[in-house]
């Protein structure tokens, strides 16, 4: 696979950060070269949470970028946050409960895409698996790990908390399964759009 | 012919006679410090850290292994050697200043954190070394070079008193003393009972030795012993702060 | 000491983490740390990891006793290293000082922040200039820049190894990009991959019975002669000079034949690399040049690579506003290549931002 070039942002708390390691993780363990790096500044705490990640079959370079080949953005402010990681060539994709402020959304992208993982997730699972909605999304558009590979990471990175409740580990498949549903249906609108 | 006069097994000869000026009380710490190695036989074990400042002066006193480091800074290096390795004996030697300024957060926190090291440190009112500014340990009143009208307590406080707050800040286990030079036998039990609270691994041990500077206090033999008796120990009062035995057991 | 990695194992971790297991696999006993971000991870993996492997750590009251405790622990023979950022790489410039002054085989690892003064939390390259010539000494020390986590473990390794080998201070130059990125990286033991791990031993506490079997070892730190220092100061030059040919890290690609040299260090290099690949595929012929040793400086390695390229152009592209680039000029003082610049102080620089460059002095 050629470079990819992922940008996932929301509030601290969103699981943004979980998700993105353990999208890097299931590449790394498909042995992709992935790298991974949080923003860690001192906005860390009340800011936007960003996390770049990157997934080739060659060594990968600058640890950051200036254009994502998907950016999603989970939040209100993470949308004027992120905007200007969009290019061209960008998948541009934010939850669809957001108010959006057109003026705010980015000027350039491939694609918009709203993506109603949060209504998804309080309506039909459970708060908690928001963020596996948005992994099973990032799958779904990109195709950058298998769903196979994804779970496993999935299992690994929850282990504890399947143990415990053995029931949260269908709960957490079905996300990203709806997840990754929801992302190829949205590529499919825009196919018959343009068509 | 006269005989010489018995100097310590644990002296280092080559260095000798020391460079302290006339009149200075560091050859009578580091005189009884130098027994003190003979008697508790410690001399291939013992790590002897100076601070810079007259301190720096006896860096080859001894015939043990010993180390420089820079002002303020022997406390860490001790604590660093005892931590890597914790059977030597760490003894650091250091000023007023070293010790109570510019050093102070060291010995603080290695005093709680309870460092199986012992320092000494040697308060002579000012710095010596460069010339006798004022010191944390100056007495009101008392003329320097950088308070030339006599130090005003409303402009830089009063003297700092270290075994004082030492003893408060240590926990079980601890060794805090006060001496002078002027009690050699006070002076040289204090400093037994400092190291071998270490050699015990009981915790934190320090003494305080008041001492005597005529260089800089620019007084005579009898001037320089009266500031001693009369004014020094006026405001620093001699004797143990804390001790893991009780009160005259060692 | 029994095996720590086995077999070499693949892993999928911080560049903070891998400094723990680096410094672990050297056969480091101790380290001393005080929080500063980006590196404080390293103080957290190692305070997890060394009571396994007996090791152990002190977290001393501030960044100055951090490093002179690690001073007193090499003095006494054990490995110890300490690790730091920013102000705190400003504080430790004093038992640095010492530890290059007294040649005391110290190993830090630097993970650079934003400056000046507490700049930002993240990321830069502005502390080239203090970790080579930081102090009140003559830059007698070795500094390796990493631009990644495989580079990160060994270099550590090889940190330790110089560092009680040849007894000058050792850095390991990262920054909060490497610190807290993951990638992949593969963890082995030094012996199995034919690197013998130089013994330490003891400057203080030599053991035997003093005045009968050996004299007291007093280590000097201060001189009463300025002819004194004089001496000691130039046989250390002298020392570390004739050192330096073994010490010389560099990388270069395409310096055969080019019209633009990139120079770059550490992470920034990943950027330089990818920019001159793509520069050649679209007809441009850019090079590509990277030291790894920053301290001693790879100026001949440079020169040559300026000689036999017949570039007539030169960019240094740098996260800090001409660091790199003064260190860079005067090793290489006399060459007529014009030189160029990209400062981006305190952000990441990528492959983008160098082809822009390039394009727009071509």
């Amino acid at each position: 696979m050629s470079l990819l070039r992922i940008v996932l942002a929301g509030e601290g708390g969103q699981g943004v950060q979980s998700i993105a390691e353990i999208l890097a993780e299931a590449a790394y363990n498909e042995n992709k070269q992935a790298l991974y790096i949080p923003n860690f500044g001192l906005e860390q705490r009340g800011g936007v949470s960003i996390a770049f990640i990157q997934f080739s079959d060659q060594r990968i370079g600058a640890p950051k970028f200036n254009k994502g080949d998907v950016v999603i953005a989970l939040s209100e402010r993470a949308i004027p946050r992120t905007a200007h990681y969009s290019g061209p060539e960008t998948l541009f994709v934010y939850d669809a409960s957001i108010q959006v402020d057109e003026d705010l959304l980015p000027k350039q992208a491939k694609k918009i895409i709203p993506i109603a993982a949060l209504d998804t997730a309080n309506n039909k699972l459970h708060p908690r698996v928001f963020n596996v909605i948005i992994m099973g999304a990032v799958i779904g558009l990109t195709g950058a790990v298998s769903f196979e590979s994804a779970k496993t990471a999935l299992e690994h990175k929850l282990a504890a908390k399947f143990e415990k409740d053995p029931s949260l580990r269908d709960l957490n498949f079905e996300a990203l399964e709806l997840g990754r549903y929801m992302a190829e249906e949205s590529l499919k609108e825009g196919a018959e759009a343009n068509a | 012919m006269m005989a010489a006069p018995a100097v310590p097994k644990s002296w280092y000869l080559p260095s000798k006679p020391h460079k302290f000026c006339p009149g200075c009380g560091h050859g009578i710490v580091l005189k009884a410090l130098g027994e003190v190695i003979d008697e508790l036989d410690i001399q291939n074990d013992t790590i002897f850290g100076c601070d810079i400042g007259c301190s720096l002066l006896s860096w080859d006193f001894f015939n043990c292994d010993s180390t420089q480091t820079h002002h303020g800074r022997t406390t860490p290096v001790m604590v660093g050697i005892k931590r890597a390795r914790p059977e030597l004996v760490c003894i650091g030697y250091m000023g007023d200043g070293g010790g109570y300024s510019i050093g102070s957060q060291h010995l603080l926190n290695s005093a709680v954190r309870n460092e199986k090291i012992t320092l000494i440190l040697v308060n002579n009112t000012n710095y010596g070394m460069t010339g006798g500014q004022m010191a944390p340990t100056t007495l009101p009143g008392q003329k320097t070079e950088t308070s030339p009208f006599g130090r005003d307590p409303q402009l830089t406080g009063y003297p700092t008193m270290g075994p004082e707050f030492l003893a408060e800040l240590t926990s079980e286990g601890a060794f805090i003393a006060r001496a002078t030079v002027s009690k050699y036998r006070q002076l040289k039990k204090h400093l037994k009972n400092a190291i071998i609270n270490q050699m015990e691994g009981n915790g934190f041990s320090f003494v305080e030795v008041l001492s005597t500077c005529p260089t800089n206090w620019k007084t005579n033999a009898q001037q320089t012993w009266a500031f001693l008796e009369d004014q020094m120990e006026k405001q620093f009062p001699v004797g143990e702060f804390k001790s893991p035995w009780g009160k005259g057991v060692k | 000491m029994g095996k720590i990695i086995g077999e070499p194992k693949k892993a999928f971790i911080t560049g903070n983490e891998a400094v723990a297991w680096a410094c672990l696999v050297s056969g480091a006993e101790i380290m001393f740390g005080y929080p500063i971000t980006p590196q404080n991870e390293v103080m957290h993996y190692w305070t997890r990891l060394a009571p396994k492997y007996d090791r152990r750590f002190l977290q001393t009251e501030d960044e100055l006793s951090a490093g002179f405790t690690t001073c007193g622990a090499v003095q006494s023979g054990v490995k110890a290293f300490t690790a730091t950022a920013g102000p705190g790489n400003v504080l430790m410039q004093e038992p640095f000082g010492m530890a290059e002054a007294m040649r005391l085989p110290l190993v830090a690892m630097i993970q650079q922040r934003g400056g000046p003064s507490s700049g930002t939390v993240i990321y830069s390259q502005q502390e080239v200039t203090l970790t080579t010539f930081g102090g009140n000494g003559e830059g007698h020390r070795i500094v390796y820049s990493t631009s990644g986590h495989q580079e990160i473990y060994d270099y550590l390794i090889k940190a330790f190894n110089v560092a009680w080998k040849y007894r000058f201070p050792v850095f390991v130059l990262g920054d909060g990009y490497q610190a807290k990125m993951r990638e992949p990286l593969e963890m082995y033991d030094p012996e199995d991959h034919g690197i013998e791990l130089v013994k330490p031993y003891p400057l203080i506490g030599l053991g035997g019975k003093i005045g009968e079997e050996r004299e007291p070892s007093h280590l000097c730190n201060i001189y009463s002669m300025e002819e004194e220092l004089y001496d000691v100061v130039m046989k250390m030059a002298a020392e570390y000079e004739a050192i330096t040919p073994q010490l010389m890290e560099w990388e270069e690609e395409f310096c055969e034949d080019a019209d633009i040299l990139i120079v770059s260090h550490g992470v920034v290099a990943r950027a330089a690399y990818d920019a001159v690949k793509a520069l050649r595929s679209q007809g441009i012929k850019a090079a590509y040049f990277r030291p790894i040793s920053l301290r001693p400086f790879p100026a001949q390695q440079l020169r040559d690579a300026i000689a036999k390229s017949g570039a007539k152009k030169m960019l240094v592209a740098e996260s800090a506003y001409g660091q790199f680039e003064r260190l860079l000029k005067q090793e290489i003082y006399g060459e007529t290549i014009k030189i160029e610049h990209l400062f981006m102080p305190g952000v990441g620089i990528i492959d983008y931002d160098v082809i822009e460059k390039v394009k727009s002095i071509l």
